[in-house]
């Protein structure tokens, strides 16, 4: 399925490698990281769950609002392939979700519904360590991952994994701990965010995502701060509309 | 672990909890967090978003005194966690905290510290508040005591957040507060609907779910799909 020039594989794998910034921010990192899988591959969604303080999977970032209801929905039902790959560290590659009824008898369905046929998961690891796991979804028939699809992804999300886990190594042991915290509060402030400007704008929170996501990019501006900025005063969401 | 965080629960949620108490219900919490963090104490301050600073409870009154000096000296972990909205985990204060806070540091070297661990006490945007825990050896948090902690800040927002609402609308629900996305878009709606705070917008969900007798989450789906609105349907 691999597309890409090597030009643009190259520039991937960059990017995803750079975490030691000042300015590094959790949750921009993995939005980027979601949205770069599905490009690689050309895939329908990628979604990334990470373990917290307590070893529970979070849902931490999707590529769209479809897959993160898909994620949340396995995390719920503690089945699906993310599940697997973060418990086992291994990789779970092209599984047909019309044929996995047998093997996850509440996912399946509820993914096919949302029109994924295949899905795959990939473990974020670095060594005995796994922190989290991504899952990406295919919704073409025929788009199974080929030949080098598999190292590819793999090797995209244990460069991610030791992006992070170098935060660790070189500023001490709490910072990725403060940082995961403060991401997922952030998730939260997001979550809040939407639900203020779907109210104000009339629009479903889907579209109220993209409306925040879009003025972040705009004015080179973190997710997380416009998302702070929308919901800092009752009257906020109204100014931000405005402008 | 469960039973002690359970406990702490069921006693914010005890409906013969009079107002007065959120004080003594924090203490419980900075008691509990201490003996599980094997600290030397720990204090829990309300910090606002329109500048109220102030030592809410703390297990002692040295632990209360090292807590109220990084409001006179305006800085320390407290202060940054809230600033910045995550935990500020300090496992060995004399390993560049002197720099970090220079007053705040050294006072607490002085008195024998060698550890604090700051909490932000939130929920997303909604602040209330920061816990801080005092320890007199170094070293981090183990896998088993961040989650303790970070369980019992999530009591101590609860407490908090309870001490705002109305004498009838006292919950009685002594479970964990299910935190999906659901409910934070709700709160973010709820918000703009009434032009309230997020923690008001909070509030105001709990007391319509518990006044309709229903779960929380149900609430909060209703309002995202618009099937209810808190300004017009509020009873």
């Amino acid at each position: 399925m691999t597309t890409l020039s090597a030009e643009r594989l190259a520039a991937i794998f960059v990017e995803v490698a750079d975490t030691l910034v000042d300015d590094f921010d959790l949750m921009e990192f993995l939005h980027m990281l979601a949205d770069r899988a599905t490009d690689l591959v050309g895939a329908a969604a990628a979604g990334l769950l990470m373990a917290d303080a307590h070893g529970r999977l979070e849902y931490m970032a999707g590529s769209n609002e479809t897959v993160k209801l898909v994620e949340l929905f396995q995390l719920q039902n503690q089945e699906g392939p993310c599940l697997e790959a973060f418990a086992t560290g291994a990789p779970v590659i092209n599984v047909d979700l019309g044929q996995a009824g047998a093997r996850w008898p509440r996912f399946a369905p509820r993914a096919t519904a949302v029109g994924f046929l295949s899905v795959h998961a990939f473990p974020l690891r670095l060594r005995q360590q796994v922190i989290g796991a991504m899952n990406v979804f295919g919704d073409r028939r025929g788009g199974d991952f080929t030949g080098a699809d598999v190292p590819i992804m793999q090797a995209l999300t244990d460069v991610a994994a030791i992006g992070l886990l170098q935060e660790r190594a070189v500023r001490h042991g709490e910072i990725l701990t403060e940082q995961l915290q403060g991401a997922l509060n952030s998730r939260i402030v997001i979550e809040q965010a939407k639900g203020a400007v779907a109210q104000a704008a009339g629009v479903s929170v889907d579209e109220a995502f993209r409306t925040i996501r879009a003025y972040a990019r705009r004015h080179n501006r973190r997710l997380t701060d416009v998302a702070h900025d929308v919901v800092a005063a009752p009257d906020a969401v109204a100014r931000f509309l405005g402008r | 672990m469960t039973d002690r965080v359970q406990a702490l629960r069921d006693l914010i949620a005890a409906p013969t909890t009079p107002w007065e108490s959120t004080g003594a219900v924090l203490r419980e919490v900075c008691h509990a967090t201490t003996q599980a963090l094997s600290a030397f104490g720990a204090g829990i301050s309300v910090l606002t978003d329109d500048g109220t600073r102030g030592v809410y409870a703390a297990t002692d009154p040295d632990s209360e005194r090292l807590e109220e000096l990084q409001f006179v000296l305006g800085e320390g972990p407290c202060i940054d966690a809230f600033a910045a909205r995550r935990p500020v985990l300090i496992a060995d204060l004399e390993d560049g905290a002197v720099a970090r806070w220079p007053g705040y540091a050294t006072a607490l070297l002085a008195d024998g510290m060698r550890a604090v661990f700051a909490f932000p006490l939130q929920i997303g945007a909604a602040r209330v508040g920061v816990m801080d825990v005092f320890r007199e050896r170094a070293g981090p948090l183990t896998g088993h005591e961040l989650p303790l902690a970070l369980s019992f800040a999530d009591v101590a927002v609860e407490a908090l957040l309870n001490r705002h609402r109305d004498a009838g609308a006292l919950d009685g629900s002594a479970t964990e507060i299910i935190r999906t996305p659901a409910l934070f878009q709700a709160q973010g709606m709820v918000m703009v609907q009434l032009g309230v705070s997020l923690g008001e917008a909070f509030a105001r969900l709990r007391a319509y779910a518990f006044a309709h007798d229903r779960r929380l989450d149900d609430v909060a789906r209703d309002i995202i799909e618009r099937r209810l609105r808190l300004d017009r349907d509020l009873s």
